[in-house]
């Protein structure tokens, strides 16, 4: 068992002759096996924390700390790390904008990201088992294993293919940010299904950043986080969600104005 | 990093005088002579020079007289003749005429030439070209020739140092296959202009490969001419620049027959500051040349920022009677978003870079039918990359 901690984190990017704070004290503690939702409107700050987290180059850490920490006292400072070793410790992040890498083919690229964190290369028939099993959970047509990664596909398609290498690299811990935004019913459902099939297959952590609640009636959370301003400015358990649900983010966005 | 497209032919303006002030309106129009003396010093303002960094051409662009000449080897097997002829033998210049100066000036001072006649089916062949050492300036002469119906497969290699300008005939004769890949294998010194001539007979078959990956100037003219219909012609080509490496590939298709097929594909990786790649591919389709099926495309990977890609191509016709004509050109950029993306998924980011340079040249990579020739390159490929320490 493991636990990712967030302590005081602060980001900042750069911007026209300067820096902007983005995340100004993030605090959030996350078990292996729970489940942890962060609801927030636009432009507070949530995909910025997802890619803190991840450690994408555009956002500067300026405070404060994350850590992978295991029950036998192991402690690993995940800013030290590099992108990729993020990954290889355990890390994964499912991106609201999924990137498009013309010339790789899906195959190939799914291939290589086994390889990497699973530290050796996946035997060649299990593998094409394996992925051909893992598409068809997700009812993605085979044939995209020979499309490029992401070229051309559809906003749906791309969040199912994250879902995809979700349950193939099989991460400690995973940040999904706004996986259900721009799906219809049906791949809602097919995209919680794949989320849950990946929280039973282990001890594994959620971070699951949305902007509606819908998605919360296919995966439970343990815990609902109000993100506004760059933080976490309440925390409680699925009830919160509801209270969201009734009366949206304005007592949030207004505390947090007043404050700032 | 441009990517540029401009509607104007390109290659031909004022080939003749020299100075490019007076663009002819039609690759049509392109002027050709065996002649140097016929070809003005270009200023490097004409449309087919202005790419190309005349003072990194050690003077092949105004010089007549030349110090030596390549070191060509080609073994002889069943099917394969190999002649040292004269410049007067009457199959040289069947494959074309030169389109600017310094193909002209090598014509004028070659003495002797490799003539390379495919017969039937032979084994593949290589022949191989070696540059005349540093510091010395050559002029060379080669010609490739099936007879009808021969189906033959010829890898021509270039390599070694020095400056070397030359021509090379390609002559597919009616009915035959070749498959040609041509690579540009120097050593970082090398200086290569060079002119491609080639000639595809009636039902005859080109499949060819063109590969630029060393040398410090790389500067490529080739011309295909149809000689009667059902002629197939597939180009493709690899280059991968690095610092400060200038790779051109100038490019005319001329259709001038019915029922003929063109169908080309470029593909150049560039990484490091000053490593620029030009490509211009011009597709003209006389008013003969009904029915023709005609594609182009120009591909540009830009590894690291300080690299530069150029790319024009053209497409021109005259006949309002064809299957198909189409042309396009793109320049993609290997971005942090794409690094980032594959290393958020654990691979590390010279296996991303790696993969993703791969991947872009799979595609001509796989059309090289020889397993030894195609890991070789796979290898250079490799250790382009290995250089970047980027
Ligand atoms: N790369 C960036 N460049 C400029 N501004 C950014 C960038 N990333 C985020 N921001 C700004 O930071 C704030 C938070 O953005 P984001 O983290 O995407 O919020 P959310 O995911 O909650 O909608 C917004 O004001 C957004 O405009
Ligand atoms: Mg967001």
């Amino acid at each position: 068992m493991s636990t990712l901690e967030i302590k005081d984190l602060h980001v900042s990017i750069a911007v026209d002759g300067g820096t902007k704070e983005i995340l100004t004290g993030v605090d959030l503690t996350i078990r292996a096996g729970e489940t942890h939702a962060i609801m927030g409107p636009n432009g507070s700050g949530k995909s910025t924390l997802a890619y803190a987290i991840a450690g994408h180059p555009k956002y500067e850490v300026t405070s404060g700390s994350i850590t992978l920490a295991s029950d036998d006292g192991g402690r690993v400072d995940v800013l030290s790390m590099t992108v990729d070793e993020r990954a290889r410790a355990g890390l994964f992040l499912a991106m609201q904008y999924p990137v498009e890498v013309p010339g790789v083919s899906t195959a190939n690229f799914l291939r290589s990201a086994a390889t990497a964190v699973r530290g050796e290369a996946p035997k060649l028939r299990t593998w094409v088992k394996e992925v051909k099993g893992a598409m068809s959970d997700l009812d993605i047509d085979p044939a995209f294993v020979d499309r490029n990664v992401n070229e051309g596909f559809s906003g749906g398609e791309k969040k199912r293919q994250e879902v995809l290498q979700l349950a193939l690299l099989r991460p400690k811990f995973a940040v999904l940010d706004e996986t259900d935004s721009g799906l219809d019913v049906d791949a809602l459902r097919v995209v919680s299904e794949g989320v849950n099939r990946y929280r039973a297959g282990g001890e594994t952590g959620v971070l699951l950043i949305t902007h509606y609640t819908r998605i919360l009636q296919h995966i439970t959370p343990d815990r609902v986080h109000v993100f506004a301003g760059g933080k976490v400015v309440e925390s409680g358990g699925p009830e919160l969600a509801d209270e969201l649900e009734r009366s949206g983010y304005e007592r949030f966005t207004k505390v947090e104005a007043a404050v700032g | 990093m441009t990517a540029e497209v401009t509607g104007l032919a390109p290659e031909l303006a004022g080939a003749k005088e020299g100075q490019g002030s007076k663009p002819l309106t039609s690759a049509s129009e392109r002027f050709t002579s065996y002649d140097v003396e016929a070809f003005e010093v270009p200023s490097g303002r004409e449309e087919n020079w202005r790419f190309t960094p005349q003072r990194r051409l050690r003077g092949l662009h105004q010089t007549t007289t030349f110090d030596a000449a390549p070191t060509v080897s080609v073994t002889e097997t069943a099917g394969v003749t190999v002649e040292i002829v004269a410049r007067d033998d009457s199959r040289i210049g069947e494959g074309g005429v030169p389109a600017d100066r310094v193909a002209a000036a090598a014509w004028s001072a070659f003495t002797t030439a490799t003539l390379v006649t495919l017969d039937g089916s032979p084994d593949p062949v290589t022949v191989r070209v070696t540059g005349p050492g540093e510091g010395v300036v050559a002029a060379g002469h080669l010609q490739i020739r099936t007879t009808p119906n021969a189906q033959a497969t010829v890898v021509v290699e270039h390599s070694g140092s020095g400056t070397l300008a030359d021509n090379l005939e390609v002559v597919v004769a009616d009915g035959s296959t070749l498959h040609l890949v041509v690579t540009e294998e120097w050593a970082d010194d090398a200086v290569h202009a060079g002119a491609h001539h080639i000639c595809v007979g009636r039902d005859a078959t080109l499949r060819g490969v063109a590969v630029q990956l060393g040398g410090d100037l790389v500067r490529i003219v080739s011309t295909v001419d149809y000689r009667g219909p059902g002629g197939d012609a597939e180009l493709l080509g690899l280059g991968y620049a690095d610092a400060k490496q200038h790779l051109e590939q100038r490019l005319l298709v001329d259709h001038g027959f019915p029922n003929c097929t063109s169908n080309v594909l470029y593909k150049n990786a560039l990484q490091g500051d000053g490593a620029h790649t030009v490509w211009i591919g011009d597709v003209l389709i006389r008013a003969a040349a009904e029915n023709t099926e005609t594609f182009e495309f120009n591909r540009n990977l830009v590894l690291t920022t300080g690299a530069r890609a150029d790319s024009v191509p053209n497409l021109e016709i005259e006949t309002g009677e064809i299957v198909s004509a189409g042309h396009a050109s793109a320049t993609g950029r290997f971005d942090d978003e794409q690094l980032f993306y594959l290393q958020s998924r654990g691979i590390p980011e010279d296996a991303a870079r790696r993969l993703v340079v791969r991947g872009f040249f799979g595609e001509i990579l796989s059309k090289i039918t020889l397993p030894e020739l195609r890991e070789r390159l796979e290898a250079a490929i490799e250790a382009e990359l290995a250089v970047t320490g980027v």
